[in-house]
């Protein structure tokens, strides 16, 4: 008979690799919900704000209408990330089991501001009709507060398994002391954070744009969908120029504190100084092909001098090499050259909107400002790319690798299929939900009754 | 009292809550599964969505902060849980996602059959989650979780005990949902749901109870150490707990108004207490010991520090959002 206990190595092995893909798509679906849970509120609130302010009903109408779309999304987002939190003990128990005493420490930070967030959120949502004005607004503020603060604890546990610290182990390897403060205020921290956060607001704020630039191609003109299209696309394009700043930033601390991962988005094949910056390309061991070479670059922007010794791949052990080169340089060409190109779309905007105080004319800035949206999505999956691959085979970097940490629980790749079939499922729904949302407010229809069977009274079936 | 048993303490406090309003949340979901036909179930299930819709997501979130206090404190015992028990977990996950995404696309989506789908999925599962989380709560107090983790897949769970205490958990739910959408129809004036909840709250009652007995019974055979504790040192609380019962039983059938929600309350917290009390000092019965599983003093004032802010924080805010939805300051449909 065939037992399954006489194939335990490639039984994790396939776990692995399994509990990995499952891990990255359920990260990559709710991270596009979570940006909108962090910056969305910021939007509507300056949507309500302007409407109150100046008795814009225009802008009043957008707000009412984004917090109903964000009720949706949030809903769904809610749930995706309960499901995050089930996968650390599903799929990755023993990394758990070692370090939730560590790690877990950020995440009890993060309840906080999820409850909140969850109180405020429904307050705002359900409040149009019946408080106040100005209370209602006051009432969405702690969502901007929370959306802040419950990216800062999330984030900030992911940068601690970049750069961990705070810990003291004994000879088993069990975490014997913690100090919160250094675990949560790790070196990554600093970068991560505000990288993460400025990335909410540009997915949030390019990807609602491009909802209305999408509407005006379709000669929707109305002063509707132009502050629809420019409340959230000014903030996407005022935080653009300071996430280009951050990144950078945050590319030279992982040279100098993740070298492994930096040698392999780089491709850096050998330690030295004037290093060439490649531009696209596939990562061999004999050097990256057809890419665009820039003598001396990498050297130069790690430490503004050609110079600048930067460690390649021969410095790091064979079994501690980050895997899929070519994936993790292309991940990190492809969200530098978008926030590139976005930087591009809003100096667009800012010198039409500086001589004539109005969006650009051309139909090519509405079809740029349509495909923002994916393109701030394509960026944030990228940038997750080069976290999360460029930090393998480690699950805490330097400490634990992540083959130790996966579950020797049957069926990662059953439950791997059933995931993709029900997020799949919920994601065309959510779309479908929100695209109807948006042609009733077109069309000035009223909402679906609010009994949950009922056929709507005088309507077709 | 130690460090770690204030952080199981903490624990406690997050279940009683997940307990009471998450369990109604659910609760609500049985009663719309089982309300009929669209012109039938028409106006309970419109009670149901008013009541539920501002407050579920919060409600939710204490599910986060008991996984969260459970893995951050107690890292071992987490993980033994998760490989272990890891069939009926992942199912109530899938649960969890159904119910949330059903509940929030209902409202909004187009077409009749698209609805009842929505709404179906939403109800279904608010049935099926409970009831593997009280699976999973059952195989532990059995004993069948390994202090090592990686206990056996089926067989833990797959025993009278874990499914009684699933069914036990459903019906718990439902029960406390009908008592508190007795004072929602009551609220509203609208008489003949106030009845309609009243008779589904005396049923689930006894349905409860019946479950109970038999858990006890199931409890002396399979879960000793927690039976002998429980009508030892857990014995106040049990009886708190019948009282509060047969108080809110009389109270229904006589139809009084007041105090309808506490009653009921109380009646699930203390056995939660009991079932607490019974199985201290272990979060394993009896394999692993709370002070065994605890992580570092700095990590558990971390939690506590968290619990603090929580309770100046989050408790008054949860009051904030109770209060404005009972005085119909929130509405579903804006």
């Amino acid at each position: 008979m065939f037992s399954p206990d006489a194939l335990p190595v490639a039984a994790s092995a396939s776990n692995l690799l399994a509990a990995r893909e499952q891990m990255a798509f359920t990260l990559g679906f709710h991270i596009v919900l979570s940006c909108l849970g962090v910056a969305l509120p910021a939007t509507i609130l300056v949507a309500n704000y302007i409407g109150l302010k100046k008795g814009d009903g225009d802008a009043l109408e957008l707000a009412r209408r984004w917090s109903k779309a964000m009720a949706v999304t949030f809903a769904v987002g809610a749930v995706t990330g309960t499901v995050l939190s089930f996968e650390f003990g599903l799929l990755w128990p023993h990394f758990m089991d070692r370090f939730g005493a560590a790690f877990g420490i950020a995440f009890a930070i993060e309840g906080i501001f999820f409850f909140l967030e969850a109180i405020f959120l429904a307050i705002y949502i359900y409040g149009w009709k019946r408080l106040s004005g100005w209370a209602h607004f006051w009432s969405g503020v702690p969502m901007f507060v929370t959306g802040i603060g419950g990216a800062f604890a999330v984030v900030a546990a992911n940068s601690w398994m970049n750069q961990p610290q705070g810990f003291t182990l004994d000879a088993a390897g069990k975490v014997v002391e913690t100090e919160p403060l250094k675990i949560l205020f790790n070196n990554a921290t600093g970068y991560e954070v505000p990288h993460m956060l400025l990335a909410a607001y540009m997915v949030t704020g390019f990807l609602v744009a491009s909802i209305y630039a999408v509407g005006m191609l379709k000669g929707r003109r109305d002063r509707l969908h132009r502050l629809g299209l420019l409340i959230p696309l000014t903030i996407a394009c005022i935080v653009t120029p300071i996430q280009l700043f951050v990144g950078d930033t945050a590319a030279r601390e992982v040279a100098d504190h993740q070298p492994d991962k930096f040698a392999g988005m780089e491709c850096i094949q050998k330690t030295g100084s004037h290093q060439t910056e490649y531009i696209g390309g596939i990562c061999t061991s004999n050097g990256v092909k057809a890419a665009v070479p820039i003598p001396d670059l990498d050297s130069f922007l790690v430490g503004f001098s050609a110079d600048t010794k930067v460690t390649g791949l021969d410095d790091i052990p064979v079994d501690e090499r980050p895997p899929a080169n070519t994936l993790l340089h292309l991940a990190f060409d492809a969200m530098v050259g978008i926030g590139t190109a976005l930087l591009g779309l809003g100096a667009w905007l800012a010198f039409v909107w500086w001589k004539r105080r109005q969006i650009p004319k051309t139909p090519w800035f509405l079809r740029a400002v349509a495909i923002s949206g994916a393109g701030a999505v394509l960026a944030l999956w990228c940038g997750w790319i080069v976290t999360e691959v460029g930090r393998q085979p480690w699950i805490v970097q330097g400490y634990m690798r992540t083959s130790e940490a996966v579950t020797s629980a049957k069926g990662i790749w059953f439950s791997f299929g059933l995931v993709l079939l029900l997020y799949a499922a919920i994601g065309t729904i959510a779309v479908k939900v929100l695209r109807g949302m948006s042609r009733r407010w077109r069309e000035g229809a009223a909402e679906p009754e609010g009994t949950p069977y009922a056929p709507p009274e005088g309507a077709a079936p | 009292m130690s460090k770690a048993d204030v952080a199981a303490a903490i624990l406690w406090v997050g279940v009683t809550f997940y307990a009471l309003f998450g369990g109604a949340d659910f609760g609500g979901g049985f009663w719309d599964l089982i309300a009929g036909d669209a012109a039938r179930g028409e106006r309970p299930r419109a009670l149901i969505q008013r009541s539920l819709t501002p407050v579920w997501e919060a409600n939710h979130v204490w599910l986060i902060f008991i996984l969260v206090v459970l893995w951050t404190a107690f890292p071992p015992a987490f993980s033994a849980v998760f490989t272990t028990l890891y069939v009926p977990i992942a199912l109530a996950a899938v649960g969890i996602v159904l119910r949330g995404s059903g509940f929030a696309f209902r409202k909004s989506i187009e077409g009749l059959a698209a609805r009842r789908a929505a709404g179906a999925t939403f109800a279904l599962s608010s049935v099926l989650t409970p009831f593997f989380m009280g699976a999973v709560v059952g195989a532990v107090a059995s004993g069948n979780v390994p202090a090592a983790g990686n206990g056996d897949a089926f067989s833990s769970w797959l025993e009278p005990l874990p499914l009684l205490t699933g069914a036990m958990f459903v019906a718990t739910g439902a029960y406390l949902s009908a008592v508190f959408l007795v004072g929602d129809a009551r609220r509203a004036g609208e008489q003949d749901l106030e009845r309609y909840f009243v008779r589904r709250a005396l049923a689930a009652a006894a349905v409860a109870g019946v479950a109970a007995a038999f858990g006890l019974v199931e409890l002396h055979a399979e879960a000793r150490y927690i039976f002998d504790r429980l009508v030892d040192q857990g014995l106040p609380l049990v009886i708190l707990s019948a009282l509060c019962g047969l108080a809110l039983l009389a109270l229904l059938l006589r139809g009084g108004r007041k105090p309808l929600r506490p009653l009921g309350a109380g009646a699930v917290v203390a056995v939660i207490w009991g079932w607490g009390v019974a199985q201290f000092p272990y979060l394993l019965p009896t394999s692993l010991r709370i002070d065994q599983a605890a992580a570092p003093d700095p990590t558990l004032v971390v939690v506590f520090v968290v619990f603090a802010i929580a309770a100046v924080l989050v408790l008054p805010s949860l009051g904030l959002l109770y209060t404005l939805s009972q005085r119909d300051l929130l509405e579903a449909e804006h």
